[in-house]
Order: C-alpha cells, then sequence, then structure tokens
C-alpha cells in the first residue's frame, strides 16, 4: 500500500470515527429526557417522515425558497454517492473504479455535475437572502454570534465543496484528455469541461498536483462537514428523519394529560386508591432534564430557520417570546448539562430563568402557529406548557389575574367570578 | 319574539326521554354580554330546525381549558373528570358546543380522562342541519354585503376545521373576503392560551390590534367569528380602530338570515 493510500485510510478512519463518537455524545444528550410512548402508528409516522423530510412538504410554502431548498438537498444526497467512488479509489490507488459501469457511471457524473452547479446557485440565492435582503426571521436576536456565522459557514463550506468536486474533475478530465497515464477516459462532465481549458498551458506534473490537492480537499471536506454537523444547525440534515417520524399525529390542539395528575386525581375524588410507592416526579419542566427526549430531540433538529417565530403573534407584537429560542434554549442547556460531567455545577443554572425568562413563557397564546409552520415537526408550544405547569404547579407561581381566574374556576365553575345557578339566566336575558 | 324554551338534561331525564344532543353552553357562553347573544342565536337556530336538545345549565362547569392552558394540570383534571361523571351519567353521546376551547377540550382531551363523546362544533351542526335538509338559508339579509371570517386558533390549525364556517358564510351569498392570513396561517387573535384572562406581556402592540387591522384591511362590512373569546377580542379590536366592522358570530350570521 502507497504512502498516498495509507494516509487516505488513516483520515477516513480518523473522521469516521469522531463522527461515531460525536454521535454517541448527540445520543446521549437526547437519552437526557424522559421516556415517551411513540412506537404506535408506525405506518402514518412512516408516511409523515416521508413527506415532511423527503418530500420537505412544508417547506415547498414558499415555491422559490421550497425548491432551491430541495436542490442544495438532493444535491449533496447525490452527489455524495460519488463517495463510494472516492473511498475506493483513496484505499486501492484505483482511478475511477467505478467506471467499468460505462454509459451509466457518464451519465451518473454528468447528472452529479449539473447538481453541484444548481447547488451554487442555490447557495448563492440563500447567502443573499441571509445576508442581503431584510427579510425578518433572519435578523432576531438569537441569531446574533454564532448561530449567524454557522449559517453563513454551511452555505460558504458547501460553495467550496461543490467548487472542489468541480475543480477536481476539471484537472481530471485535462489528464484525461492528454492520456495520462494513470487517468484513463472515464466519465463525462458537462459542467467542468469549461473549466478544464485552463490547464492548456500547464505541464502534466502540475495538473496532477492540481488534481491530487483538489481530490484530497474535498474527501477532507467532506469528513470535516461531517464532523461540523454536532456543532451547527446543520445536524437537520439527519435529525429531520427522526425528528418528523415522533412528531405528534394527534389535532395540534390536544395537549396530553398529565399521567401523574390523573393518578393524584383519582386518588383525591376516591376513584382509586392512592399508590403509596408512588415517586412524586417533578410537574412540569425547570429543566432540560424535565422534557421529554423527544423534546430534546426536537431542540437539536431545530434549524433555527425562525419560521415559527416570523409566524408567532407574541413574537410579531413585540413581546420577548421568540419559539425558535425557546428551541435553541433548550438545546444549549441540554448540551451544556451533557458536556459537564460534574465539572461545572450546572445544578443552580436551570432552563427556566438562566436560559427562558417567565416573561417569554407567559406571552404564549398556545395557538400553534410556530408548530404548523415547522417545516420538520418540531413543537416549541409543549415545551412551553411543561415549563408554565413547573410555575403553576410546583411553585405557585403563576400571574396574579391567572390565579384570580383559577380560583373561579375551582369556587364556582367557571374562569369568571360568576354564580353556577346562573347559566342558565341567558334564556330569559 | 317568543319565550326560547330550553330544557335541561335533568329535565328530560325526569321525562324519560333523551335528547339528540347535549347543547355544551360553556362559561362565555353562558355568562359573557356578547357571547349569550350567540347562545340564544344558536339555540333559535337549533329550535328552528327541530333539533331535540338539552343544556346542563348549573350542572355544566368549566371544561377546564383555561386552567390546562395556564399549566394548571391538576385543576384541569378535576373538571375534566366532574364533568365526566356528569355527562357519562346522563349517558351523553353527541355533544354540539359553540366554543372552539371547549370542543377541542371535550374532543380530545377528555377521552384519555374517561369521556368518550362525539364532539362537533356549532359551525360543523349547523353545515350538517343544512346538508340535511332541517335547516334552510338564504341569503337576503346579506347580499352583496362583504364578510370577512376570522379563524380561531383551536378550531382551525388545532382541529383543521376551515371549511364549515366557510360553507354557512357561503349560504349567505355574501362575498367572502379572506383576510391576508387565514386558515392555516391565520393570525392568533390574542386571547388563547389563558391570555384572555391576563394582561398581555410587554410588547409593542396588542395581539388583537394586529389582527383587527388585517381584518379591517379587508374592508368587510361583517368580521364572522366563531369563537366567544375571538369575537371580543375582535370586537374590542374594531373598537380602538374605530372601524365600522360589525363583529358577529356565524351562527347570528345565520339566525339574521332567517329573521329569527
Ligand atoms: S403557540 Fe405560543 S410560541 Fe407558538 S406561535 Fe403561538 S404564541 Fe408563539
Ligand atoms: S422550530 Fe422549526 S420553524 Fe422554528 S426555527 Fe426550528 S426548525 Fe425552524
Amino acid at each position: 500500500m502507497g504512502l498516498q493510500q495509507l494516509l487516505f485510510s488513516a483520515i477516513l478512519l480518523l473522521g469516521i470515527g469522531f463522527f461515531a463518537f460525536n454521535v454517541k455524545r448527540l445520543i446521549r444528550s437526547i437519552r437526557q429526557g424522559k421516556p415517551v410512548d411513540v412506537i404506535d402508528r408506525k405506518k402514518e409516522r412512516t408516511f409523515a417522515m416521508i413527506r415532511l423530510a423527503f418530500g420537505q412538504q412544508k417547506m415547498q410554502r414558499n415555491v422559490l425558497v421550497g425548491v432551491l431548498h430541495l436542490v442544495v438537498y438532493l444535491g449533496f444526497l447525490i452527489i455524495n454517492v460519488e463517495l463510494i467512488e472516492i473511498i475506493i479509489d483513496g484505499v486501492f490507488g484505483t482511478h475511477r473504479a467505478l467506471s467499468f459501469l460505462g454509459a451509466g457511471y457518464d451519465l451518473a457524473i454528468a447528472l452529479f455535475e449539473l447538481f453541484a452547479f444548481a447547488v451554487i446557485v442555490s447557495v448563492v440565492v440563500f447567502w443573499i437572502r441571509r445576508n442581503l435582503m431584510h427579510i425578518k426571521r433572519f435578523r432576531s436576536a438569537e441569531l446574533k454570534g454564532w448561530p449567524k456565522l454557522d449559517a453563513n459557514l454551511i452555505l460558504i463550506i458547501e460553495l467550496v465543496l461543490m467548487f472542489l468536486f468541480l475543480g477536481m474533475n476539471a484537472a481530471d478530465y485535462a489528464l484525461q484528455l492528454r492520456g495520462v497515464a494513470h487517468y484513463s477516459p472515464a466519465g463525462s462532465f458537462p459542467i467542468s469541461s469549461w473549466i478544464t481549458p485552463i490547464f492548456n498551458s500547464w505541464s502534466d506534473g502540475h495538473v496532477i498536483a492540481i488534481e491530487r490537492g483538489l481530490w484530497w480537499a474535498h474527501i477532507a471536506g467532506i469528513l470535516g462537514f461531517l464532523n461540523y454537523l454536532y456543532y451547527s444547525k446543520h445536524l437537520h440534515i439527519l435529525l429531520a428523519f427522526p425528528n418528523t417520524f415522533y412528531a405528534s399525529l394527534d389535532p395540534k390542539g390536544k395537549f396530553e394529560n398529565n399521567a401523574t395528575v390523573t393518578r393524584e386525581v383519582k386518588a383525591m375524588l376516591a376513584m382509586e386508591a392512592a399508590d403509596p410507592n408512588q415517586e412524586i416526579e417533578r410537574f412540569g419542566a425547570k429543566d432540560s432534564t424535565d422534557l421529554t427526549w423527544v423534546q430534546l430531540m426536537n431542540a437539536y433538529s431545530c434549524t433555527e430557520c425562525g419560521r415559527c417565530t416570523a409566524a408567532c403573534p407574541a413574537n410579531q407584537t413585540g413581546k420577548l417570546l421568540s419559539p425558535r429560542k425557546i428551541m435553541m434554549d433548550t438545546r444549549d442547556r441540554a448540551t451544556e448539562i451533557s458536556s459537564s460531567k460534574g465539572v461545572k455545577d450546572v445544578a443552580e443554572h436551570t432552563l427556566l430563568d438562566h436560559y427562558i425568562s417567565r416573561e417569554e413563557l407567559w406571552a404564549c397564546t398556545s395557538c400553534n402557529a410556530c408548530v404548523e409552520a415547522c417545516p420538520i415537526g418540531i413543537d416549541p408550544l409543549s415545551i412551553i406548557m411543561k415549563m408554565r405547569q413547573y410555575i403553576v404547579m410546583e411553585e405557585s407561581a403563576a400571574p396574579g389575574d391567572l390565579n384570580a381566574m383559577m380560583t373561579n374556576i375551582e369556587n364556582n365553575g367557571a374562569p369568571w367570578a360568576f354564580n353556577a345557578q346562573d347559566r342558565l339566566n341567558w334564556v330569559s336575558d | 319574539m317568543s319565550e326560547l324554551k330550553i330544557k335541561t338534561m335533568a329535565e328530560f331525564l325526569a321525562e324519560g326521554q333523551a335528547p339528540e344532543v347535549l347543547f355544551w353552553v360553556g362559561c362565555a357562553g353562558s355568562f359573557d354580554d356578547r357571547a349569550k347573544k350567540v347562545t340564544k342565536a344558536f339555540a333559535k337556530l337549533l329550535h328552528n330546525a327541530q333539533v331535540s336538545f338539552a343544556v346542563l345549565g348549573k350542572e355544566e362547569s368549566c371544561t377546564g381549558d383555561p386552567a390546562k392552558r395556564s399549566g394548571n394540570e391538576f385543576l384541569f383534571q378535576m373538571q375534566a373528570m366532574a364533568n365526566i361523571e356528569v355527562l357519562n351519567a346522563y349517558e351523553i353521546k353527541t355533544i354540539v358546543t359553540t366554543c372552539p376551547h371547549c370542543f377541542n377540550t371535550l374532543k380530545n382531551e377528555y377521552p384519555s380522562l374517561g369521556g368518550h363523546y362525539e364532539v362537533l362544533h356549532h359551525t360543523q351542526f349547523l353545515k350538517q342541519l343544512i346538508e340535511n335538509g332541517r335547516l334552510s338559508v338564504s341569503g337576503g339579509t346579506f347580499k352583496g354585503k362583504r364578510i370577512t371570517y376570522h379563524d380561531p386558533c383551536y378550531l382551525g390549525r388545532a382541529n383543521e376545521i376551515y371549511e364549515a364556517p366557510r360553507a354557512l358564510i357561503a349560504k349567505l351569498d355574501a362575498e367572502l373576503v379572506e383576510m391576508k392570513r387565514c386558515k392555516r396561517d391565520a393570525l392568533c387573535c390574542g386571547a388563547g392560551g389563558a391570555q384572555m384572562f391576563k394582561e398581555p406581556e410587554k410588547g409593542n402592540k396588542d395581539i388583537n390590534i394586529e389582527r383587527s387591522a388585517e381584518a379591517l384591511e379587508t374592508k368587510a362590512d361583517i368580521v364572522a367569528a366563531a369563537c366567544p373569546f375571538c369575537n371580543t377580542m375582535m370586537n374590542d379590536g374594531i373598537t380602538q380602530h374605530n372601524g365600522s366592522s360589525a363583529v358577529k358570530d356565524v351562527a347570528q350570521l345565520i339566525a339574521e338570515a332567517k329573521d329569527l
């Protein structure tokens, strides 16, 4: 095995190994969440996943963005088929090992190139939308700093990878045309053949160096990108799938009934004997560990696109609440806990108050606009509701007006101070 | 106008009879002045269609929706179980209600606590009555009027009922004009999630002001509502904008068209 092949194998193993390590970290973070029963209705779930994640159905609500996003996504998937060949070539020192497929191979390479070009166009449009156009959802407070840089880095990396791919093909094609040994004719290059003439006056050695350099940069770039995912909102390209699979299939108005409360209420109404062994768990959520694993997976899947926040009536009218921030805060807090391992005291520092303020939580109208808007089935509202439950049931710290309303319900069965005896007064009014 | 005759479940039971449906009036429908008019209009329509219906009267209690959306799961479940006990004792099968919050809670959140009923929003029920030929509507009064319809969150997005209320408006021969944001994209009126019962959080505008401005942009003569809270919110917003559009529930429009 040559030095190049050895080096390649080592880098490949390292890249994949570190990725596996990150996946494990991710799973550990998500597993901090409480269990939840979501293994029912597999068929419907699969169907929802196909519609939302593969089909990107909700993305198509804005046709331009929807189509461009689909191009980038499909382009990425399809071009990465080329990885199979890159790995074979890298490990065995072959040149375009799959070219024995003949016409099918030529067609595939041509398709990859066309997609690469389309991806470049789409990514440029996305960059312009994000940075030059005044689109409100790209300009919220929670996007300052890392999230903004992250979004732009992703676009730049995608752009660079596509150029590396096309450049590599262009140099390869130049060498094929010259009949240089090892570079036997294979593939068809509708886009990169436009670049090839650049190399006309170069010596074979220089073009080989360029071809090798770009080839290496391309594969290194892909492995790097794979490992960048964990630190980025780009994780959604993987998590969108389980996320849409496990999203609720019920009507959006149906909020889960807390089973512990049900048992206690039944005991109180003497419908069931109280279970003395029952562990008293915390009601609602004070911290990310009080949420379910699906809610945590939601947080890690969030693309930070802000469609939820753009649709949120509270946010639109200047309130502090932003459902996107709810998801980002939840993720950041879950990561803080899973990566601290007792190094730092994180117990004093909870999701409630340190990340998400009460003012944000009390601004929500439970209108479900955020849930409806999310392209990948994230439910920020369920987290808001769970945190309200903590505030009300564990701390009895609801806003005064709401306490008055609840007292009315307790005393006279209506949120206002009216007497139940008067319920039929409307008849004669 | 003749005196409205409303029978309670208790009265039905005493006569050894069972009504076709239970009309769940709801707290707003029982106590709020604007909503009481909707209750009345709907009851008249039921009479007109010769639907045998009962109410629970003083045996009805808050479904618990505002408690649940505030985060008080205890109070919600206490309310729910007490209501379920009453409903099950009367062997209720079908419930119709003019409040999307009651509708959503009864339909979606009561089953896992032991309350299984067919639950209909009044716009769905009225649509059925028309389709079955039990209720007839002709436009007369509203001919040529512009009507816009505000989707309540708990009817629309929460339960994906967008067409029934629009089908009823279509019967009025009026011109249905949609707001910029409608159906699944409709903007909330600002009342949900127990906001109705508290001051809004700090912001630069109240949500109902934003939404009612959008309604006024349609230059509609009438803003049709299908929820007692939306009704109040939209009416307040339009008043603050000095707008001239009237806010009315779909049931009121149908009743008016029938001169009831
Ligand atoms: S449910 Fe709450 S957070 Fe979501 S859009 Fe409505 S008000 Fe905003
Ligand atoms: S929750 Fe959904 S809509 Fe909101 S920012 Fe995340 S991915 Fe976008």
